[in-house]
């Protein structure tokens, strides 16, 4: 066990420096681990449905043990299957309450694989994250609630796309494993994966695995300078690091596993690049740690032997940093709190199950509508004598036959998400910044009581970005407004494609998208980036027409001082309302686009 | 029964673990709000106190779990049944019931009972989630992001202590008391006003930022993770102890008693932040009590007052969407202003 041939392999691209082949080593680790302990691990993959990622789940698959059940759990799962029901056909048939056991049971000792994860509901992550954390699902049955035991491990293979399209945040926090599978190429077999029967041996051997000297100590202090708060990460790693020992017949983990559990449960966590030993930086103290937040001091009572382990594990996780990452932080110059901005994806997406009752029609109850018993009892009603030949034939009392059931439908008033463009260019919009930011904290002080949602995307100098992406909450648009910088060109046109787009992804979501677009109309930047006035105009409309096409709620803001017919002509473009408002402050603003919404 | 982390094993995070000791020993506190960031062991402390709650007795036979000492809060079933003055009692672990996001109507309140509506015809009902919350706790992760209809429902029977259930043709109505309690994160959306009133304290929780807590935290993570059953036995002496002044405090909360001093001090801290209602100072007043109770004092002084006054103001405060300081801040201050003293 001692020459472990993936570990070497590991090893030897690990020092190799390209991210490309460390991936690919990790990632079949990762896998091995996973195969160990799938309850107390989990992942995420970053991939797109396809070779890579069925490889992946195979190889998972084939190191489990031959009786331990892989479910896949598709997004649109409802409750009963879920979490075990009333078999409604059996129950009819046999004139009693039968029970079906849900995913979630079957999967016990298993994993669950979780396809297109960025598209499941914000409910069903809570579901699945609760029963994860309990280590258990209540069943009722007849009337009585009881406990059943149930321990799984869940893959969730994250192939969203577009900026806010990801896994929820709420089951990504409580899965070890985040791995980027798009790095790996189809050629990269599998046989960097342990033996089966050495991943059997780590499962016998994982519970008599402690963490070694100063373990604990190295993961905190890297989750820290990482700028990860929450402690589940540590923990995780922890969990990771255990099997990883286990794998290569250890009973103590040493400082590889530390790393390898480093690179793939910490590293991706980062919200913050940590400061580097060699630029004489304290190692765990982050460097652009919020200036609230005390600088995590190091423990002067944990072992002073292994002071240099934490660095060591540090430099891993830094080195495993995703590049992305760390242009967007570098970006981003005040070190804003990022973690909690992924996961609202599927936060809202509108349940035809839930909401006031509306009526009842016809309809089986699937896809958790559910079954309205009274109004189906009384179209079986009248049927009851045809139905029974004999009055002594033994069966159900009541004959309910398919064609009778009844669903209730639900009404419920779905959400508006206001999409605010923001001219932020220099030509005109820069003294009108701060009455824009002002209107949207308005109306966002009054989203409790509407339920809506705002989002913000500002485009200045070449091109336009979401600086708020839906959000209901005040200290988030709040913290994202305040650094929202002004001047430079005026690319229009990519303004009004990003917020077409925004708007449609929000439409996509199942809410009701509604734009409004500051600007004074002078476009000057061109969609491929190019100055140029005229360039700049043509662009805006064709941008501006396939924007009507859509059609979107639209309000155009006139935000020069002299109202000038080129942003008329957009709003007409766009089949938009036009509204000039040369000197409205923040109150008549919010006031003008609560009245236009 | 899935093993439970031991609340005395909870390291750090002392407003939080105050703040439900108090809702345990007088439920009539109200709720307890937590904010705070993810993975901070909110919903572990939660588990860990229900684990730690001794058992209640409860009427056999009762789907609710009606108290046998407080007849005045039975349900219909039970005042229709138990005519003797003699209640035959059994012993029940007290409930913690989480309410999940996507509950449906049905699924909260109660609903038809499909086995006997199909197999016999009888129109039964089939008791929900606030009915299996009765007498202990209704736990809402991400209480923040729950819908609007189910946000209504909650406050009404929350208010009331009473869940009324009319439709698919049933008419019923049974008791429901329970503590509730919420978590979520801030950053992901605010909290309806109405909702926000109801909670009695609020907590706001952040990770530990020193290093040593939070490598202790992981460390007995990681014990209780690999011999739940030995973690468990280890802390049992301090959990007796701790439960044993639970019961303690419980009996002395009626003669705790509460100074014309106490009171003077609570309103015009009250006054001084410019809390909306009366409702703060009463669970201020409450809330004081129960911890004097719990530290086995005979009156309300003023360290129970300052030690409370934060979670049981905190979400009270008017808000300014412009205003930046946290409200904690000002209730901080204010208690400087007014001085930590009685008189």
């Amino acid at each position: 066990m001692t020459d472990n041939p993936p570990r070497a392999a590991v090893a030897g691209v690990g020092a190799d420096a390209s991210a490309n082949a460390m991936a690919v080593g990790d990632a079949w680790r990762a896998a091995a681990c996973l195969a160990v302990d799938p309850s107390g691990t989990g992942a995420v993959l970053r991939a797109d449905p396809g070779e890579v990622s069925s490889m992946w789940l195979e190889a998972v698959r084939a190191a489990l043990p031959a009786a331990a059940p892989l479910r896949r759990v598709p997004a649109h799962i409802d409750d009963e299957r879920l979490l075990g029901g009333t078999d409604l056909a059996a129950t009819l048939r046999q004139g009693r309450a039968v029970h079906v056991r849900g995913v979630l049971e079957e999967a016990n000792g298993g994993v669950i694989v979780l396809p297109l994860a960025e598209r499941i509901p914000v409910q069903l992550a809570a579901r699945i994250g609760n029963t994860l954390d309990r280590g258990a699902i209540s069943v009722a049955q007849s009337g009585r609630v009881r406990e059943q035991a149930t321990t799984f491990g869940v893959i969730a293979i994250d192939s969203g796309r577009a900026a806010g399209e990801r896994c929820a945040a709420a089951l990504c926090d409580r899965l070890a494993l985040h791995l980027d599978l798009d790095a790996l190429s189809p050629q990269d077999a599998a046989e960097l994966m342990p033996e089966r029967a050495a991943i059997a041996a780590a499962r016998v051997r994982l519970p008599s695995v402690v963490p070694g000297d100063g373990a604990l100590q190295a993961l905190c202090a890297t989750a820290a300078a990482c700028g990860i708060d929450s402690l589940r990460a540590p923990t995780l790693a922890l969990r990771v690091a255990r099997a990883s020992a286990a794998l290569d017949g250890r009973v103590e983990t040493d400082e590889d596993d530390l790393e390898f559990a480093a690179r793939v449960v910490l590293a991706p966590r980062a919200t913050v690049i940590p400061a580097d030993p060699e630029a004489a930086a304290p190692p765990d103290a982050p460097p652009e740690a919020p200036p609230d937040a005390p600088p995590p001091g190091s423990d002067p009572g944990e072992s002073v032997d292994s002071a240099e382990l934490p660095d060591r594990v540090l430099a891993a996780a830094r080195a495993a940093i995703p590049a992305g990452l760390l242009a967007q932080l570098v970006a981003e110059s005040s070190a804003r709190r990022r973690a909690s901005s992924i996961g609202r994806a599927g936060a809202s997406v509108v349940a035809k199950r839930r909401g006031r009752p509306a009526g009842v029609r016809a309809g089986k109850p699937r896809n958790g509508s559910r079954l309205n018993l009274v109004a189906t009892l009384r179209t079986a009603a009248p049927w009851q004598r045809i139905r029974r030949p004999a009055a002594s034939t033994p069966g159900p009392r009541v004959q309910v036959r398919v064609s009778d059931f009844r669903v209730t439908w639900y009404r419920q008033r779905t959400q508006t998400v206001t999409v605010f463009a923001l001219d932020a260019s220099g030509s005109s919009a820069l003294h009108r910044l701060a009455e824009a930011k002002g209107a949207i904290e308005l109306l966002l002080a009054e989203c409790y009581v509407r339920r809506d949602q705002v989002a913000v995307l500002s485009f200045r100098g070449r091109n336009a970005e979401i600086v708020l992406p839906p959000t209901r909450s005040l200290l988030r648009a709040k913290r994202s407004l305040a650094g929202l910088p002004g001047g430079g060109g005026t690319p229009l046109a990519a303004g009004i494609d990003v917020a077409a787009a925004l708007a449609t992804q929000v439409a996509r979501h199942g809410q009701t998208p509604s734009i409004v677009l500051l600007t004074d109309g002078a476009a000057n930047i061109a969609r491929d980036g190019s100055g140029g006035r005229a360039r700049a105009t043509e662009d805006a409309l064709l941008a501006a027409r396939a924007l009507g096409g859509s059609g979107f709620a639209t309000l155009v803001i006139d935000t020069a001082p002299r109202p000038a017919p080129q942003a008329r002509a957009l709003a007409q473009a766009m089949r938009a309302r036009y509204l000039a408002l040369p000197d409205a402050d923040a109150r008549t603003l919010a006031a003008a686009v609560q009245h236009a919404a | 029964m899935s093993p439970v982390y031991p609340f005395s094993a909870l390291v750090g995070q002392d407003e939080l673990k105050l703040a439900l000791l108090t809702a345990a020993i007088d439920p009539r506190v109200g709720g307890v709000l937590v904010f705070g960031d993810r993975g901070t062991g909110k919903s572990t402390a939660v588990r860990a106190l229900a684990a730690l709650l001794p058992p209640m007795r409860a009427v056999v036979g009762c789907r609710y779990g009606c108290d046998p000492q407080q007849r005045d809060t039975w349900c219909e079933e039970c005042l229709a049944r138990v005519v003797t003055n003699r209640v035959p009692t059994r012993r029940v672990p007290v409930p913690v019931v989480d309410l999940p996001l996507g509950a449906t109507e049905d699924r909260v309140l109660g609903a038809l009972n499909l086995e006997q509506a199909l197999s016999s015809g009888v129109r039964a009902f089939e008791p929900g989630l606030l009915a299996q919350a009765h007498r202990g706790f209704l736990y809402i992760d991400e209480v923040n992001l729950l819908e609007d209809h189910l946000v209504d429902l909650l406050i009404d029977v929350a208010a009331s202590g009473v869940n009324v259930v009319e439709r698919e043709g049933l008419s019923v109505r049974h008791p429901a008391r329970f503590v509730l309690v919420g978590s979520g994160n801030p950053e992901e959306g605010e909290l309806r006003p109405q909702l926000l009133d109801r909670f009695g304290l609020s907590v706001e929780i952040r990770t530990p930022q020193d290093l040593a807590q939070r490598i202790e935290i992981v460390r007995r993570r990681d014990q209780f993770e690999r011999e739940p059953k030995a973690f468990m036995a280890a802390f049992e002496p301090q959990e007796a102890a701790l439960r044993a002044q639970i019961m303690r405090a419980r009996r002395r909360l009626a003669r705790v008693e509460v100074s014309d001093e106490a009171l003077g001090w609570a309103a015009r801290l009250c006054m001084l932040v410019g809390t909306d209602g009366l409702r703060g100072e009463l669970t201020l007043m409450r809330a004081a009590r129960a911890v004097a109770a719990l530290n086995g004092q005979r009156q309300v002084g003023i360290d129970e007052l300052i030690q409370v006054a934060p979670p049981a103001l905190r979400h009270r405060l008017r808000r300014d969407p412009m205003d930046e300081a946290g409200s904690g801040q000002r209730i901080t201050r204010a208690i400087g202003e007014l001085g930590a003293k009685l008189d």
